[in-house]
């Protein structure tokens, strides 16, 4: 038991939160939670577990909850970023149901987390501008006066000035564009040519809103003649072009120029694209492609010459005596001399297109030349405080939502299964999930040969008059103790595909469900759960509307498993 | 809470290891994390990283890496607060922390992390409560000598050797228990301001930003009330005014939790009793308004010479700061200047205030493709030349001008002369950057 800094802290926690007897009186249990919290002789590690243990209450009335709240606010100004996120994250879960009680204590956090963001260890700094990236997912406006904070500074580490960079793309708005983009622009020009092209691609994000300014300085990068800078703005332009369709003309007022400093794949594709798909208002479109397949020999990259086909054709679409003799040769040499078997197929399929005639060329190549509604679908929404509130002041935004969804994925698998064999690679990131685990996950509901289907509909007044027409095939009862908990017991029956249709609440008694469930050959199971007050035993009651045993007992050793699951977890 | 915890030196050699809980791995877990760490790629953070069930979290403090294993999830604040916590812990009963001091008091260490933590959570990090517990002493390179004066700590010291503070003096280990009579008792005081300065090129300032620490050392016993006082015109916030005059201004303020701030609304005195060791008793943060100008501008020049390839840098760097009665004459200063990584480096010594220096540097920029069309003999200009960073102390000076008015002391330890006070104010350079 953590020390908590004196003897009688310790033995109240352990009363309260140990002892099923307080536990359940709901009145000595609030009472001793209160008597803790207003412990004032504990040391920041103290406050931070006292913090931790409290997420578990629920508090009962709104007059105890805004108490509660009221004894806490010291902590928030306290001198321990441990216990002031502690605190954060109390009152944000505390107060899910008020969201300006939320914002309130957003509001109030931001004086501390600014000051860890500029703190001189290097590893707070890093933290704290995780979870303002967090907080700017719902509240986007909430930096936007203190963007000079995150300016990068010249000696701080890679990592920390690329979270900078994202934090600036983010707090964007029109009293500070100005000077973020301005800031921004000097980095792109930075030694690093990694630093230099995330700056590229924040700037493009920042263009989605602001676009006229981006494209601007976006063109004017491009006048500096630097590889590792013209291949990422051409990146950031197709995707711009994409996705905001107004900027398209003044995209190809830049780009003529620019083959010449582009060397990598991406970039080479990312041309070509635009080149082929808007390659109509770009006066020296075919002759770029036409150098493209001059060098097409000696062009390392499949994708790129996969690109190139495609471009080169759209191109002739539009503008057909210019680009047919270097189509002709493009074809030719795909089809003939090309080794990799996916170019030489696309060039093949196009070989044959044309052979059909233009009009099927039209048909097929015609794609959408932009897609704005793609670019209100990935900006997400703002997020509601509490998607994320119980996230907050754990490792999950440090390591970031991708990360973490593979790193628990890997650690669930790694509990189910414990003869599996160590991956002595520690260079991945995780490893994927092993056949043999994923069998033994889906195990549960493949019980025999029943397989139940998901979503059978089944209206209430269709369940009560079949209810009452059937007769009961089958009864059991289960041991059972304690309480029953509806959401959980939902939840596991949803896993295997058996719907609830009514449910008593936590606590009624006698206790009362009643399930259905259909299986793939169309038999309907209809179940009812009965806890008697003062019972240690669920009667089980089960009516099919055909009779077959097999699928019967599939279905009621289904439901022992997971009545049976439900009840160990409990206990 | 923490499986286990290892310190490992600048290369990777574990120092330290203690595994609390036994539940992952064994010693080849600090090699594993070395080895992760440096194979890291350049955009993933090394502050947490995950492996096998197990994540780890580390800080670098003086070249060490402190490194502590948890597979739970919890909170990244706190336990990066503990790991800073112990680090100041291992200095003051250690004396500093480095490599040498940690390997020379491994028990030390080992007894120290015991009472600390216990299967993992933390029990208590005061110095206070640890007192009672800790028995094994720790061992110091060199015996410690008032009379030690080599490199001495303060810029421009004045040649009184009483008021100069003995420059092992800070790196004494607080907490032994030995009772040397000729053992003074002495607290160390620094105002230490981080400053971070952000000018564009048509010299407009961009960004400036002060963070500020009051930190203390005491080596007095434990329990001896302190009273600190602050420049009686300190205003917290915008809106805040005292005193004539625009006064000394700061943004935000926090304190330590066991400094008492019943006077400090009145007088500005925060009065505390602080236990043996190293406390920061206050932390502030000024921006954008700054009272006394910046300490240097820097006018720079510069010109291409389009026949022979020369990239001529003139640099003017003028202190603003109020010139110090120093009397006694400064020789040239002996300044450097190298050409490497990309990077042109001037070093200077010292410069004084209110002082102007300049510099003219020619460099053989190799050549650069020309615009196609001209003859071969030209040469582009360079794009651009990357901003100036300065990086500097300025000792005695604060730029938000805080200063301690005074130090005072409750306690008279029988027998002792007056214990000893050091105070001094510090501010340098976290980010000085100016563009070109």
């Amino acid at each position: 038991m953590p020390y908590l800094g004196s003897e009688d802290v310790v033995k109240e926690l352990k009363k309260a939160l140990c002892n099923p007897h307080i536990q359940a009186d709901r009145l000595r249990y609030r009472n001793v939670i209160q008597r803790v919290i207003r412990m004032s002789k504990l040391d920041q590690w103290g406050q931070a577990e006292v913090l931790y243990f409290l997420l578990r209450y629920q508090p009962r009335s709104e007059e105890e909850l805004f108490d509660i709240l009221n004894l806490l606010d010291s902590f928030l100004k306290s001198s321990s970023p441990g216990v002031v996120m502690g605190a954060t994250k109390l009152f944000l879960i505390l107060a899910k149901k008020f969201p300006h009680v939320q914002t309130d204590v957003l509001v109030q956090v931001k004086g501390p987390l600014l000051a860890a963001c500029s703190s001189e260890s290097r590893e707070l700094c890093f933290a704290a501008l995780c979870h303002v990236r967090q907080i700017l997912h719902s509240l986007p406006g909430h930096f936007s006066s203190h963007y000079k904070k995150f300016f990068c500074s010249y000696s701080e580490p890679h990592y920390i000035k690329l979270q900078k960079v994202e934090v600036l793309c983010e707090l964007v708005n029109d009293e500070n564009v100005q000077q973020v983009l301005e800031e921004l622009r000097g980095y792109c020009t930075d030694v690093s040519a990694d630093f230099a092209q995330a700056a590229i691609f924040a700037i493009g994000g920042i263009a989605r809103t602001y676009t006229d300014q981006c494209v601007q300085i976006l063109t004017e990068l491009l006048g500096l003649r630097q590889d590792h800078i013209t291949t990422v703005v051409v990146q950031t332009f197709r995707d711009l072009v994409w996705l905001c369709p107004q900027c398209t003309e003044a995209v190809c007022q830049a780009l003529p120029g620019c083959e010449e400093n582009i060397q990598d794949s991406e970039g080479k594709q990312a041309l070509i694209w635009l080149l082929g798909v808007h390659g109509e208002r770009i006066p020296n479109a075919p002759y770029v492609l036409e150098d493209f397949v001059e060098n097409v020999k000696s062009e390392t990259f499949p994708a790129v010459k996969m690109e190139l086909l495609t471009a080169l054709l759209r191109l002739f679409l539009s503008r057909p005596a210019e680009c047919q003799d270097t189509l002709g040769r493009l074809l030719y040499y795909c089809i003939e001399e090309e080794k990799d078997m996916a170019v030489r197929d696309r060039g093949l399929f196009y070989y044959r297109l044309l052979l059909a005639g233009i009009d099927e060329v039209k048909r097929i190549l015609c794609s959408p030349k932009s897609d704005p509604s793609l670019g209100l679908l990935e900006d997400q929404a703002e997020r509601p405080v509490n998607s994320w509130a119980s996230d907050f002041n754990t490792l999950v935004p440090v390591y970031g939502k991708a990360r973490w969804a593979t790193i628990s994925k890997c650690q669930g698998a790694e509990r189910c299964g414990p003869e599996l064999p160590n991956t002595a690679s520690f260079a991945t990131s995780g490893p994927l999930i092993p056949e043999e685990n994923k069998k033994r996950v889906q195990e549960l509901p493949d019980a025999g040969a029943l397989m139940l289907v998901p979503k059978c509909q089944l209206t209430a007044e269709c369940f009560e008059k079949t209810w009452l027409h059937l007769k009961v095939a089958h009864q059991q009862v289960l041991p059972w103790q304690g309480a029953v908990h509806p959401d959980t017991l939902q939840m596991a029956l949803q896993v295997v595909n058996i719907q609830t249709i009514a449910m008593s609440r936590a606590g009624a008694q006698p206790w009362k469900a009643y399930l259905s469930a259909q299986d793939d050959t169309g038999c309907l199971f209809l179940t009812e759960l009965l806890l008697e007050p003062e019972n240690l035993e669920m009667q089980i009651s089960v009516k099919q509307n055909e009779a077959r045993t097999e699928a019967l007992n599939g279905f009621i050793s289904v439901l022992e498993t997971v009545i049976g699951t439900i009840g160990e977890i409990k206990s | 809470m923490i499986s286990q915890f290892f310190i490992l030196s600048s290369k990777g050699d574990p120092l330290i290891y203690k595994d609390f809980r036994g539940d992952s791995g064994g010693r080849d877990v600090a090699e594993l994390f070395y080895r992760k760490l440096t194979g890291l790629p350049g955009d993933e953070s090394p502050v947490v990283m995950h492996h096998d069930d197990r994540h780890f979290i580390h800080i670098r403090h003086s070249g060490l890496y402190l490194v502590a294993t948890t597979s739970e999830n919890i909170s990244p604040f706190s336990l990066l607060e503990l790991l800073s916590r112990l680090a100041t812990l291992l200095g003051d009963y250690c004396g500093s922390l480095g490599e040498g001091t940690i390997s020379r008091n491994v028990a030390l260490v080992y007894e120290l992390l015991d009472e600390v933590l216990d299967y993992g959570y933390v029990q208590t990090t005061s110095t206070e409560m640890l007192r009672n517990f800790i028995q094994t002493e720790a061992v110091v390179s060199k015996p410690f000598s008032l009379f030690d004066l080599s490199s001495v700590g303060l810029f421009g010291a004045e040649t009184q050797q009483s008021k100069v503070a003995p420059s092992s003096a800070a790196s004494r280990p607080v907490l032994s228990s030995r009772t040397d009579q000729s053992q003074k008792n002495e607290v160390f005081l620094d105002v230490v301001e981080r400053l971070s300065v952000l000018i564009a090129s048509n010299g407009s300032l961009l960004k400036v930003d002060v963070q500020g620490e009051i930190r203390l050392k005491s080596f007095l016993p434990s329990g001896s009330e302190m009273r600190i006082g602050l420049t009686e015109e300190f205003c917290v916030g915008k809106s805040e005014l005292r005193g004539y005059g625009p006064g000394i201004r700061v943004d935000e303020v926090s304190f330590h939790s066991s400094v008492h701030l019943d006077e400090f609304e009145s007088h500005r005195i925060l009065r505390l009793q602080p236990p043996q060791g190293e406390l920061t008793v206050m932390r502030y943060q000024l921006s954008d308004d700054l009272p006394s100008p910046l300490p240097f501008r820097l006018f720079p020049s510069v010109q291409w010479d389009r026949g022979s390839g020369r990239l001529q840098v003139y640099l003017k760097l003028r202190c603003d700061l109020p010139p110090k009665s120093l009397s006694q004459e400064l020789s040239s200063p002996e300044q450097k200047a190298e050409l490497g990584e990309g990077a042109l480096r001037w070093d200077l010594p010292r410069v004084q205030g209110g002082s102007q220096l300049s510099a003219l540097f020619q460099m053989d920029v190799p050549g650069l493709p020309g615009p196609p069309g001209q003859g071969p003999s030209t040469s582009a200009p360079p794009l651009g030349l990357g901003p100036a960073s300065l990086s500097f102390e300025l000792p005695r000076h604060t730029c938000s001008g805080l200063q301690v008015r005074f130090l005072r002391l409750a306690f008279r330890p029988c027998g002792n002369a007056n214990p000893h006070k050091w105070v001094r104010h510090l501010s340098h350079s976290d980010a000085y950057v100016i563009r070109i």
